[in-house]
């Protein structure tokens, strides 16, 4: 009861913010689509056709692609922008509680090594414990760090840097 | 400050998973016999706390083929003993060469001396050729099947023997003859402790920069004898030898997590370091290999933990909120040195070896990050995390001294003499990686060849 209020107010939030552009330059290329069944419920979120309940692609159609947030260098603070996108998440997960997430805390490769592994822990955390707060269980949601191992842009620029400070939820069925 | 942890270390139970990245079992290496060592006792050529680079370099010395009593089969080597004597020779040159601080000459460049001139050179083919120092040595087939080979440094102008040393090996281990025979002649010409025979694990890598293949390998100091103990499957990373080569520490996500794993070289077989949920990094052995410290991160707050490495209950080390990490100890495991991010960005700690009286050492206005000790306790490598190059301070942060300036070189970490530091560096855009060796003057520098990239070196202790 009390977390369907908390996520009527978040919509109205959402929808507020829905403008702003997320920190990285650039749009993510979506993940791979898995398109093997028509999509049977696609509820408040269904816009897309194809994308079955489950897969990445139905999450990363239904958040608008704000399955990924963006960190400063060095940081792991939740900021306006990454806030919205975690309000979107968090929705999801409330209207598919059968579905968990893995987030994944990455950084840029102007770091050492080890120090980006425990970054990315720590992006990954505040993340989740963003959604925790939204009333998503921890229970559901696991988190790695990927350090600088796993860059999303392989340039050696600030841009690339900025698209590679990140945390990426993604859906586990 | 201190709290005992409710989980226990479970060195005993591998998890099934854990077995599923590694491949075949490296085998162990036997100990080498040392005799004829009677080493006169005298200092090096310079005894002082800096050695004189420039005389060295001018310094003509001669590594000639080691000569064979009889040319015979063996296992070490297809043609039998004297082409063995003649390898022994180009590993003893190559060593010599590739330290920066000589210019020698090889046995391909000069007349191959017989058995009865190993113990009686003739002076008067090296005078001529102006040869300051000669290296001469010889390999005998023993009944037993393994092989003996002597070493011998001559002073050339006073026409005296400086040093000699002698080695019973198995004939797979005949490199490491020449790396000794190499370590005598570093030692008595630089007054330096020796390091060419001891061993390097590091992470190759292969594939894609978003995507790369990293696996745990292993090899001698000069690059030869390389084997693989990972097959890739998983990412593996930040390995350290302990310290009588025994085990490797390292990380791997072989169960989707980054976990530290202990490898046991002996049995082929991997444990984790602590039995727990929760990622843990950044492994470093005690200098007596009785304890190694990890940092784990608990809900994203990651601090150093210290374990016997027989295994039992983990001690936390730092309690500060925030990232600390690393951790190195001095020589005599009395004080460990680490990086925080504490005060706001990482900044190189030292505490002692239980926790207590942590100060901050490093105020250079820099990031410093992988502090590591000198097994000579002298000075403390980092990575200066703003610009990315290696640099030197001593214990106290005072004397900062930058030794390379690649795009991004990381991860420094001693030879066990405490005159060369290996670190990593990355190129720009490719993300293409190598490991590199500096002296502590910054002026020798140079690649290590691999197979492939390579990133994370960790030396071991000189072999016994």
């Amino acid at each position: 009861m009390k977390n369907r209020l908390i996520i009527a107010a978040l919509l109205t939030g959402t929808v507020a913010l829905g403008a702003c552009k997320p920190k990285a330059p650039d749009q993510l290329p979506p993940d791979p689509v898995e398109t093997t069944a028509p999509d049977i419920d696609d509820g408040n979120f269904g816009q897309q056709q194809g994308a079955q309940l489950g897969s990445q692609q139905h999450f990363v159609d239904a958040v608008n692609g704000q399955n990924v947030i963006f960190f400063d260098t060095d940081r792991y603070n939740i900021d306006s922008a990454d806030a919205a996108a975690l309000q979107t998440q968090a929705m999801y997960l409330q209207r598919y509680p059968q579905l968990n997430i893995t987030v994944e805390g990455h950084c840029d490769e102007r770091g050492t090594r080890e120090y980006n592994l425990a970054l990315g822990e720590r992006r990954a955390n505040a993340a989740k414990n963003y959604l925790v707060s939204l009333g998503v269980s921890p229970d559901r949601i696991r988190t790695v760090s990927q350090g600088k191992e796993r860059p999303v842009d392989t340039a050696s620029n600030e841009s690339a840097w900025a698209r590679n400070r990140r945390a990426v939820s993604i859906v586990i069925s | 400050m201190k709290h005992l942890l409710a989980f226990t270390a479970l060195f005993a139970l591998a998890p099934p998973a854990a077995a599923q990245d590694l491949g075949e079992r490296v085998p162990e290496g036997a100990a080498v016999e040392s005799i004829l060592s009677d080493d006169d006792g005298e200092e090096g050529l310079s005894g002082g706390e800096v050695i004189d680079e420039l005389a060295l370099q001018n310094l003509d010395i001669v590594i000639a083929g080691f000569a064979a009593d009889r040319d015979v089969p063996t296992a070490a080597n297809a043609n039998g003993t004297a082409a063995l004597g003649k390898e022994i020779g180009r590993v003893v040159f190559g060593n010599l060469k590739n330290n920066g601080l000589f210019k020698p000459t090889g046995p391909d460049s000069v007349p191959q001396p017989s058995f009865a001139q190993i113990t009686a050179p003739s002076w008067g083919t090296w005078t001529s050729r102006s040869t300051e120092m000669l290296v001469h040595g010889y390999v005998q087939a023993r009944p037993d099947g393994r092989l003996t080979v002597g070493c011998y440094l001559y002073d050339v102008t006073l026409q005296d023997e400086l040093v000699r040393g002698g080695w019973v090996v198995q004939p797979r281990d005949w490199r490491r003859a020449a790396h000794k025979c190499a370590d005598l002649v570093y030692s008595r010409l630089t007054g330096e402790s020796p390091f060419f025979d001891s061993r390097i694990a590091y992470i190759a890598e292969t594939g894609p920069k978003d995507n790369r293949t990293k696996r745990l390998a292993i090899m001698d100091s000069d690059g030869a004898n390389h084997r693989f103990i990972t097959t890739g499957r998983s990412t593996a990373l930040t390995p350290r030898y302990s310290p009588d080569y025994s085990k490797l520490l390292y990380l791997s996500y072989v169960d989707g997590n980054p976990r530290i794993y202990v490898y046991d070289i002996g049995t082929g077989r991997q444990t984790l370091i602590t039995e727990n949920r929760n990622p843990t990094f950044a492994p470093r052995w005690s200098p007596d290999g009785k304890w190694i410290l990890y940092s784990m991160a608990v809900a994203g707050d990651t601090d150093i933990y210290r374990v016997s490495s027989q295994g039992g209950p983990s001690v936390r080390l730092t309690n500060t909120p925030g990232i600390d990490i690393g951790g190195s100890y001095s020589p005599d495991g009395s004080k460990i040195v680490f990086e925080s991010d504490r005060s706001g960005v990482q900044q190189c700690y030292v505490m002692d070896a239980d926790g207590s009286n942590q100060k901050r050492i490093s105020f250079g206005g820099s990031r410093c990050a992988t502090p590591e000790w000198s097994p000579r306790g002298d000075q403390i490598a980092f990575t200066n995390a703003s610009n990315f190059h290696i640099s030197v301070m001593s214990p106290s942060g005072g004397n900062v001294r930058t030794l390379t300036d690649g795009w991004q070189d990381e991860a420094p970490t001693w030879a066990p003499n405490g005159r060369i530091i290996q670190f990593f560096r990355t190129e720009r855009g490719s993300g293409k990686t190598g490991l590199w060796q500096v002296d502590l003057t910054g002026r020798n520098e140079r690649r290590l060849p691999t197979p492939v990239d390579a990133s994370d070196p960790a030396w071991g202790p000189i072999l016994p």
